[in-house]
């Protein structure tokens, strides 16, 4: 201790106590617990950073409920995860503050299609997060198709496509209810010949929710535009679909709507 | 009573300390007294002298124990890697065999963030609860926590390198795990969301083994080197809320470790293998309060204590097994 010298004497009739070796090893491990609990205490709210500055718009699975109501209800269990068929539930990392744990969808790696039917995850969801309320794939809201680079759209260039949607190397499933109407199939393994190219349609498992619409009057404008209807629930088919790349047509998540 | 609630009190972070007067019974008192007769000294010292020259290795519940934790967690990887369907999703949450379980401190704080009751977490966590209760609360951390058997690693090379003198154990005040407890708890309520998931090693472990690694788990690696190199245990002993949520569901459980003062010789083996000493201090010459007694609530009935103890002074017991039989 450098300050004994320095202080002036203790005030009479208080003598300073000298601490002895048991005393001070006590004063430490008080001071160290109090460091330790600040620290705890610091790290737990660094979560919040990635959360206030919204670093991350996740598009979360059917029935998410608002986002900062979502995040409280979680409880980061990923039985959503387990009982989707194609696999399009991850959990995010640490990097997404209090979403560590919390489900979402890469629409345009994997898509939330619906091979399920019954929307499997919302029953799983133990909490609620996933809002039980919804029973029908039509309920679901989970954001809404905007067609973001109109201008790499093959329809709108009037144009066909042939082969892959994605190419040979493309992970993603899809139910192509006329060869497995269970079993969801590699987008891979089902090579398209279309005149105009119409996957974003073709694939939506929501009826009316997109549709091409003429771009003119004349029957010979072969150019076609993707309108999204009301009806569109925001689960990605048309993202993961779409051939252009990066994607002409993509997800705005629920969390980007509300804003 | 008065004595369990020192116990109970010494699971929040109270200092431990010997039986009173008033709490200590009259056979307890002659057994003490009698046990510092010259000849019981004698005998003692012998028996000490004795177990020197045949040391007893015993791995029996640690082995028991490992093995638990090791098919607890590995149910749950199986169910989703092979789809078998036994146990869905993570501790934190799950279905066995369709029958709901949360984790009660986890539910806890969902329940506090999302300002709502949720049947199915309710049912979940009563089923946890009722489960835990039985074999002793803080059975959970040392029978089933995956983050438990990670740290009792470290804590081997911890011991490893302060036995050669590298590193010191730096111990930290046991009432920072209830001060925690309750800025975690208001944390989730004030600001709705479930703050201490965010730097909760258990479940952080439990989902990176079922759906595979993630970034997130280098700061359970952090908390591992904090506890090899810096304090012993750190996590478990001082910090883990989830341990103190376990303590207060077990705490007074039937499944109990239960110590026979007369066959005691008070050398302190089982103080020094125990994650939370400070229930094993009854041990200690003249502090035990009865002539036999349960260890209390923060007992994680890990069974270290019974597996190194030469004497067998140390034992599994339900309590009340003895009147029913």
């Amino acid at each position: 201790m450098t300050d004994a010298a320095e202080t002036p004497p203790a005030r009479p009739g208080k003598p300073k106590k000298k601490l002895n070796r048991r005393e001070l090893e006590r004063r430490r491990m008080l001071l160290r617990s109090v460091g330790a609990g600040f620290a705890a205490l610091a790290a737990g709210l660094v979560g919040f950073y990635p959360v206030l500055t919204r670093i991350f718009d996740r598009l979360r699975p059917p029935g998410a409920i608002p986002e900062d109501d979502f995040l409280a209800a979680c409880i980061k269990c990923g039985q959503c995860v387990q009982v989707c068929p194609v696999k399009a539930i991850e959990l995010a990392d640490g990097d997404e503050g209090f979403g560590l744990g919390v489900p979402y969808i890469n629409a345009r790696a994997q898509a939330c299609d619906f091979s399920c039917d019954a929307v499997q995850c919302v029953l799983a969801c133990p909490t609620g997060a996933l809002s039980h309320d919804i029973s029908h794939k039509e309920d679901v809201k989970m954001g809404f198709a905007r067609l973001a680079r109109p201008e790499a759209c093959l329809a709108m260039k009037g144009q066909g496509f042939k082969g892959l949607a994605r190419g040979p190397d493309f992970e993603g499933l899809l139910r192509y209810a006329e060869i497995d109407r269970w079993v969801p199939q590699p987008v891979a393994s089902h090579p398209y010949d279309l005149e105009i190219c119409d996957l974003c349609v073709r694939e939506c498992p929501i009826e009316n929710a997109i549709l091409l619409a003429p771009m003119s009057d004349d029957p010979a404008d072969k150019r076609r535009m993707p309108v999204v209807h009301d009806a569109c629930v925001g689960c990605g088919t048309c993202e993961m679909m779409c051939p252009a790349e990066p994607a002409a047509i993509v997800i705005d998540p629920a969390i980007v709507l509300e804003s | 009573m008065r004595w369990f609630l020192h116990k109970l009190a010494m699971m929040f972070g109270a200092e431990p300390r010997k039986a009173g007067p008033e709490e200590e019974t009259d056979a307890a008192r002659e057994m003490k007294v009698f046990k510092k007769t010259k000849p019981e000294v004698e005998k003692r010292k012998a028996l000490i002298a004795d177990e020197h020259t045949h040391p007893v290795v015993r791995r029996k519940w640690r082995n028991r124990r490992w093995a638990s934790i090791i098919i607890i967690n590995g149910l749950f990887i199986v169910s989703f890697a092979w789809d078998v369907q036994l146990v869905e999703g993570s501790l934190s949450a799950s279905r066995f065999l369709g029958f709901h379980m949360a984790d009660p401190n986890a539910a806890l704080q969902v329940f506090l963030a999302f300002r709502e009751v949720v049947l199915n977490l309710v049912i979940g966590t009563v089923t946890v609860v009722a489960l835990w209760w039985i074999v002793g609360g803080r059975a959970f951390c040392s029978w089933a926590c995956p983050y438990h058997l990670l740290a009792e690693w470290a804590e081997a090379i911890h011991l490893w390198l302060h036995a050669k003198g590298w590193v010191k154990d730096h111990p930290f005040h046991r009432g920072l795990r209830l001060v925690l407890w309750v800025i975690f708890m208001l944390l989730a309520f004030l600001t709705g969301y479930t703050v201490f998931e965010y730097i909760n090693p258990v479940g952080i472990v439990s989902r990176a083994l079922i759906y595979g690694p993630t970034v997130a788990v280098i700061w359970v690696i952090f908390l591992l080197g904090i506890e090899i190199f810096f304090s012993r245990r750190f996590w478990c002993r001082y910090v883990c809320p989830i341990g103190l949520t376990y303590g207060i569901t077990g705490a007074v459980a039937p499944v109990q470790v239960k110590y026979d003062l007369s066959k005691c010789l008070h050398e302190g083996e089982c103080r020094k293998v125990c994650l939370v000493p400070h229930v094993l201090e009854i041990t200690k010459m003249g502090y035990a309060s009865d002539t036999t007694e349960f260890i209390g609530p923060d007992c994680t009935r890990c069974g270290l204590c019974i597996d190194v103890c030469p004497q067998d002074a140390l034992s599994f017991t339900v309590r009340g097994l003895d009147k029913i039989i």
